[in-house]
């Protein structure tokens, strides 16, 4: 498992693009906003956590089809497959390996960005904190969305389509972290469902995505 | 003789066809009766005025995008453990069906909204919801419509069904978290000491009966059309084999 996870990361980095194509979006998309609504520091304070929180599921969005894609056409996906290494822990690998490569990093630059959008200062812990244990639920579903487009020549369009839909409770509560950390309130409850979420992805969706690829490959 | 037999092909094209035609019938009877009744013959509500038959539109709509989804569950489950093709073709059919019914609750909705709570569309929580399910909806036709072969493409459309429907409950709870309501709760309870008044409620009652029926008869000819075009490509691929 852990070879594979070096194998996944190793791939990222060195094939190029994806690694820090996901960070470049990331900060593009931000540095958009404030260019379609206005320059006011008010305004986008205000709009701040939402947009972080958009942008990094944008980007997160972006790597998605990359996970499988590759693999599947020359044929190692196979290989994997009939490897001694189930293929539940394989989806858990890939979404792990998917997540240190743009949750990770993304999580680590989402505060210069708010610095950028100029976000409360309360709230950088939580923006830090909600992202940390937000991305991981992110990467997830899209593994399990990767899974199911991979087959297809044409993923990419389907795979967004039905990836966000899934992303909604992640964001709701990642983003509603941050608000309530930005206006001084209280803001566990909904770390401690966004966490619950990741959770729960993480238990329950390898099976589901393993289950996929399984109907993919045969 | 069990009830499984009944999703054979050849039997499923026997019974569902006067079943599908009594359904016809009977819907369009409810309908007629139902909405008439309720939009003429039902005093119109002391404070909404006669904006409040649109319920006779909306409620029976709404409940139907739902129990689309849940009946679309239901197929998918039975797809996986028992590998009924019938079964696979019903859920494909049912998608279409409960996306417009999704349009229509939402369409009526902005109607009634308008006048009532002077907007269209308010990031309401029952609102919300809504329209993530149809978001479900346009995923899952998108799948089935993309992928070629028909047996993986039944196999990933239920697993996506069954993993939507877990996220579809879990968005319909974080909304509420993340917006208080406007839309009024639950009128239609049967554990409820106060509902809707006896003079709405039946007409009402007798239009979700013919939503109902309209929704049965709708799958049924749809599933139907699925089985042709499949025995269609069938003989196809046989013709072109010889």
């Amino acid at each position: 498992m852990i070879a594979l996870l070096r194998r996944d990361l190793r791939l990222a980095v060195r094939a190029g693009g994806g690694f820090g194509l996901g960070l470049a979006f990331f900060l593009i998309v931000v540095v958009l906003v404030p260019f379609g609504v206005g320059p006011e520091t008010e305004l986008l304070s205000r709009i701040a956590p939402g947009i972080l929180w958009v942008a990094s599921l944008l980007a997160a969005l972006l790597s998605l089809d990359r996970i499988f894609a590759l693999d599947f056409e020359d044929g190692s996906l196979v290989l994997l497959a009939t490897s001694p290494l189930p293929m539940e822990g394989v989806a858990l690998i890939k979404a792990t390996a998917h997540w240190i490569t743009t949750g990770l990093p993304l999580t680590i630059a989402a505060p210069v960005l708010g610095f950028l959008l100029s976000l409360a200062p309360e709230a950088y812990l939580y923006l830090l904190l909600s992202l940390l244990l937000g991305t991981p639920a992110l990467s997830m579903i899209g593994t399990f969305g990767a899974a199911l487009t991979v087959g297809l020549r044409r993923g990419g369009l389907l795979l967004s389509l039905l990836v966000l839909p899934l992303y909604v409770p992640t964001l709701i509560f990642g983003a509603e972290a941050v608000r309530r950390g930005a206006d001084g309130l209280d803001p566990t409850g909904a770390l401690m469902l966004l966490g619950g979420i990741t959770a729960g992805t993480f238990a329950l969706l390898p099976f589901a995505t393993a289950a996929v690829l399984r109907i993919n490959l045969r | 003789m069990s009830i499984w037999e009944y999703a054979n092909p050849t039997k499923f094209m026997g019974w569902t066809a006067p079943v599908m035609r009594a359904a016809f019938w009977l819907a369009a009877l409810c309908l007629a009766v139902g909405l008439i009744w309720g939009f003429f013959f039902t005093p119109d509500d002391f404070r909404q005025g006669s904006t409040v038959k649109i319920i006779y539109l909306h409620v029976p709509a709404a409940l139907m995008a739902i129990n689309a989804w849940i009946m679309m569950l239901a197929a998918s489950l039975i797809w996986v453990v028992r590998r009924h093709h019938v079964s696979a073709l019903a859920a494909r059919a049912a998608a279409p069906v409960g996306l417009v019914m999704t349009l229509i609750a939402l369409f009526t909705g902005g109607i009634w909204g308008q006048p009532m709570w002077g907007t269209y569309w308010a990031w309401d929580p029952r609102l919300t919801s809504f329209l993530i399910l149809f978001l479900f909806y346009l995923g899952y036709i998108a799948l089935w419509e993309a992928i070629e072969d028909p047996d993986t493409a039944a196999d990933l459309t239920s697993v996506l069904c069954m993993v939507g429907s877990v996220f579809a409950i879990l968005s319909r709870y974080a909304v509420n978290f993340w917006n208080q309501g406007l839309h009024q709760g639950a009128s239609l309870s049967l554990d409820k000491e106060e509902n809707v008044a006896d003079v709405f409620w039946i007409p009402l009652l007798v239009c979700i009966a013919g939503f109902v029926l309209l929704f049965i008869a709708l799958v049924l000819m749809r599933t139907r059309t699925e089985i042709r075009a499949r025995r269609m490509r069938a003989l196809q691929a046989r013709a072109q084999r010889a």
